[in-house]
């Protein structure tokens, strides 16, 4: 009998924590399958934010740290520069990565840290029962605005990619999604390049998953994905908007 | 080796620093510690260290948690408003049991207040000024040798308890020149050495997959049961630190003294002079000076009261703030009275034996 499909090596044997239909799962899978592929495991350290993917320590089978929320990036560049010989990856959500740790990716970012960011949008605070987030769209209802997001009086979202691309430092950026089996398709590639230039010291890599959270969107899980291709997609556009490997390799 | 170089507090501490082999500096820059990293930019490359100018107090403690979750000698520092920043970061690094040095170099407060020393910070240090149920061994120097002396110390006493040591000094010792005698270096052996001892928790991925595991830096428990251990469990190392380390020194104690005062840092050094001018005016007058502000040298306060000392006198820059572990130590057994200055004052020599003629 030939095994087509497995569990990553990088992902240990514990139940996921996450709602049904959750794009977690899949984000983690993709993390692990692309350590799993570069032979990475053995070398790699990662830091779970505050959020839903709190106990991703619990589910990734490398040393993992807890991060306090959004400070995950700083505690990667002391990671990161402690054993500059270990490869290092943060996974965070958007209220994590975008709202109380902006100042932390930003300079990350900036520093051209040699790590890489796993960055969860799914345009709300999962954890705490679906208040509004950076990434929250216009009109959308949260339980914190529940108005919807008046983004005369709040803002418009962030978009987390286009910001850290104006910064010289970064390698590679690109924003991805979870929302068909194409879509994941295509990010797997995209998390498997990330993670190879972390592995060859390239520099400060970071993907962005357009994601689902069906519960405190309030939406089965296949109408959350349409949802989420109807409405976040067409703000955050997908696509690649940092590739320094292009210049380097002269393709 | 053994010749002094005179240097300022702040630049003895970080070069006493990487003496003691911390190879891994994070900070913010803030008067008047600004000499401490500026120091380190300089010298951390010379030695093969990492220096990183966080984007803030908050990162840079949050830099230090990330190091030494893989057990490497790491330290911070800046003053009374970075330190109140770097809090959130103090309490996580408490929870995840793991060793860090901080210094402060203690600036007049509230708020942004001034930049002359002061002890304003010292609820705040002994308190645990961050969340949850934990301690940091506080280390306060008085002269500038002290300081430096306690980079090495609180190295060892972080390593050894896995515990946040704070060294609180102020802006007077950080900015004053005095001769200093420094420790020999480490090696750059001993150092790797020094790592190794941490191998059983921290993180160090681990090439050879059959010798791989899964260390996890944590003070995330969502079962209050296992919870309620770990913080017991950390409670068992701070009644071995109290049994332990407690550190003080006992100034011109005779059965004569007729006031035992209490100061510490700079207020302490300001005391011993008012002590010696009452000395040779034939008045004997005692002090304790904690070292350790936690763990609190209560029973050295208890046991220095003889049967001459009339009244106990508390001396700090600030409103009153070591008086009440004062009070405790003795308990009620004497009145306790008080001299403070604040807002980044210093009394001098003269008031302080003006006080202390006052009320003997
Ligand atoms: C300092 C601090 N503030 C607030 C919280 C509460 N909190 C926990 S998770 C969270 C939001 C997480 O949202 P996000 O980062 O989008 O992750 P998700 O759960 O959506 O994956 C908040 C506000 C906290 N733990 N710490
Ligand atoms: S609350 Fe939302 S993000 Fe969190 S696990 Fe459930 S579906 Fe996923
Ligand atoms: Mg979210």
């Amino acid at each position: 009998m030939e095994i087509i499909a497995t569990r990553p090596k990088s992902l240990t044997k514990a139940q996921f924590t996450y709602c049904p239909g959750c794009t977690h799962g899949i984000s983690h899978r993709l993390v692990a399958e692309a350590m799993d592929e570069l032979g990475m495991r053995n070398k790699t350290m990662g830091v779970c934010p505050v959020g839903c993917s709190v106990l991703a320590y619990n589910f990734f089978d490398c040393d993992m740290a807890e991060a306090a929320h959004g400070r995950a990036p700083a505690l990667a560049t002391g990671m990161k520069r402690a054993r500059p010989d270990m490869h290092v990856f943060t996974y965070q959500g958007d209220g994590d990565l975008i709202a109380i740790g902006t100042a932390e990716i930003v300079h990350a970012a900036n520093r051209g840290e040699h790590f890489s960011v796993f960055f969860v949008n799914n345009a709300i605070y999962g954890m705490t029962g679906g208040q509004m987030a950076p990434t929250t769209l216009p009109g959308m209802k949260t339980t914190t605005s529940p108005y919807g997001r008046d983004e005369k009086d709040i803002g418009y979202p962030i978009r987390a990619c286009e910001l850290l691309a104006t910064l010289e430092a970064p390698y590679y950026i690109e924003r991805v999604s979870l929302l068909s089996p194409q879509h994941v398709i295509k990010a797997k590639k995209a998390v498997y390049k990330a993670m190879k230039f972390n592995k060859e010291e390239r520099g400060f890599t970071f993907i962005e998953f357009v994601s689902t959270c069906p519960t405190n969107w309030g939406y089965e899980p296949m109408k959350a994905f349409e949802w989420a291709k109807e409405n976040m997609l067409p703000f955050f556009k997908l696509g690649v908007f940092k590739d320094k490997s292009i210049e380097e390799e002269g393709k | 080796m053994a010749d002094k170089v005179l240097m300022k507090g702040n630049e003895a501490i970080a070069e006493a620093a990487l003496r003691a082999g911390c190879r891994l500096y994070f900070a913010y820059p803030i008067t008047p510690q600004s000499e401490l990293i500026e120091y380190m930019s300089k010298m951390m490359p010379k030695v093969g260290g990492t220096f990183v100018q966080s984007e803030s107090e908050i990162a840079a403690i949050n830099m230090v948690y990330g190091a030494s979750g893989c057990g490497k000698r790491v330290m911070t520092s800046s003053s009374s408003p970075g330190i109140s920043l770097k809090q959130e970061g103090i309490s996580y690094i408490s929870g995840a049991s793991l060793p860090a040095v901080v210094v402060n170099v203690v600036r007049g407060g509230p708020g942004l207040g001034d930049i002359q020393p002061a002890q304003g910070d010292y609820y705040q240090a002994t308190r645990g000024g961050g969340h949850g149920d934990y301690r940091n061994i506080v280390l306060a120097p008085s002269t500038v040798q002290e300081f430096a002396d306690m980079a090495p110390l609180a190295f060892d006493l972080a390593d050894k308890y896995r515990i946040v040591v704070l060294i609180l000094s102020d802006g007077l010792i950080g900015q004053m020149m005095e001769p200093v005698e420094f420790q020999p270096a480490k090696t750059e052996e001993e150092i790797e050495e020094l790592g190794k001892q941490h191998e059983s928790w921290c993180m160090h991925p681990n090439e050879d997959e059959p010798n791989h595991h899964h260390h996890i830096i944590n003070s995330l428990e969502l079962d209050p049961n296992v919870l309620s251990d770990l913080v017991l469990n950390l409670e068992k190392k701070y009644i071995e630190i109290e049994k332990t380390e407690i550190r003080f020194e006992k100034y011109n104690i005779s059965p004569d003294n007729e006031i035992l005062c209490v100061a510490y840092g700079t207020a302490a050094r300001i005391t011993k002079s008012a002590i010696d001018e009452l000395k040779k005016e034939g008045k004997s007058i005692g002090l304790i000076r904690p070292i350790t502000l936690w763990p609190f040298p209560s029973e050295a306060i208890k046991q220095a009261i003889n049967q001459n000392v009339k009244k106990i006198l508390t001396l700090e820059l600030n409103l009153g703030q070591m008086i009440d572990d004062v009070r405790l130590a003795i308990e009620g057994k004497l009145p306790v009275d008080f001299m403070g200055r604040v807002g980044g004052l210093v009394f001098s020599p003269e008031e302080v034996k003006a006080k202390i003629e006052e009320i003997l």
